[in-house]
């Protein structure tokens, strides 16, 4: 291992670490948890404010303004959270190469999917068509 | 030369010792329910892509959402998804109050721990009694 070892120890720790990105996500983790308590609350008021209405009534309040940025805020910010949680645990207990580059890719292709997929939608439900 | 090899190269390294050894406590076992939670809520996200798709699709697709989300199965699924997003959200509560370096203590710890569990299946439980006198009064 340390035969061809050139990097000083130093080098490795800069901005190293299994996702070669340093202690940025542990930064961001920290800051989408924060915005995500109020986000939740925001989350949980709206869907219980649409409880057992009709298409029409849940079409109208889904793309009113507020609604629509509180549900657009906590969908992107949601999308980036688990997108670092879901990255941590694959780092924690995929050592193979192959299984842990699938897994990253998959997590990041998923993760783009469903946030863009549900921004899609609200974007939809504001502007209509 | 052969067993010198592999007793170099396979030589047994002192490990740390690893979860097995430890009795089993109420602060280990909510850690890795916080990450079970986040993964759970995870795949969940695609439960609300697809409310929020079928929504901005039409009537028929809305009711077919609905209609998986009345269902059995699904008031399972989404009951479990409001325990999981209540129990993480008060864990990651919990990891915000660490990173102030307040609350390390073992009896400040197993405070948390409690609260934690209390706290999530206490706002579920709330959260499902205010749904159900919604969906009864506003229909």
């Amino acid at each position: 291992m340390t035969a061809r070892q050139m990097r000083t120890p130093m080098r490795r720790v800069r901005g190293l670490g299994a996702a070669r990105s340093g202690t940025n996500h542990f930064w961001y983790q920290r800051l989408t948890s924060v915005a995500g308590v109020p986000l939740v609350i925001g989350l949980v008021l709206i869907v219980i404010a649409l409880l057992g209405r009709s298409h029409a009534a849940v079409v109208q309040i889904l793309g009113s303004p507020l609604i629509a940025i509180v549900m657009l805020l906590f969908i992107l910010n949601t999308a980036y959270h688990m997108w670092i949680g879901m990255q941590e645990i694959i780092l924690d207990y995929l050592h193979d190469d192959k299984w842990k580059l699938a897994s990253l890719i998959g997590n990041t292709f998923y993760v783009v999917v469903v946030g863009f997929a549900a921004s899609y939608a609200i974007l939809k439900l504001s502007f209509g068509v | 030369m052969a067993e010198l090899e592999a007793g170099t190269t396979h030589r047994a390294r002192p490990l740390s010792p690893h979860l097995q050894i430890y009795k089993p406590m109420l602060t280990m076992t909510m850690s890795i329910v916080h990450r079970i939670t986040g993964a759970g809520l995870y795949f969940g996200m695609a439960l609300l892509a697809w409310w929020l798709i079928a929504a901005a699709s039409g009537p028929n697709a809305y009711a077919d959402f609905e209609a998986f989300a009345g269902s059995i199965i699904g008031r399972i699924i989404l009951f479990g998804y409001t325990w999981a997003l209540m129990h993480h959200m008060l864990g990651g509560i919990r990891h915000l109050i660490w990173d102030t370096l307040h609350g390390l203590e073992p009896a400040d710890r197993e405070m948390l721990a409690l609260m934690t569990i209390i706290g999530s299946i206490a706002l579920t439980v709330l959260l499902w009694v205010i749904g159900f006198l919604a969906m009864g009064g506003s229909r």
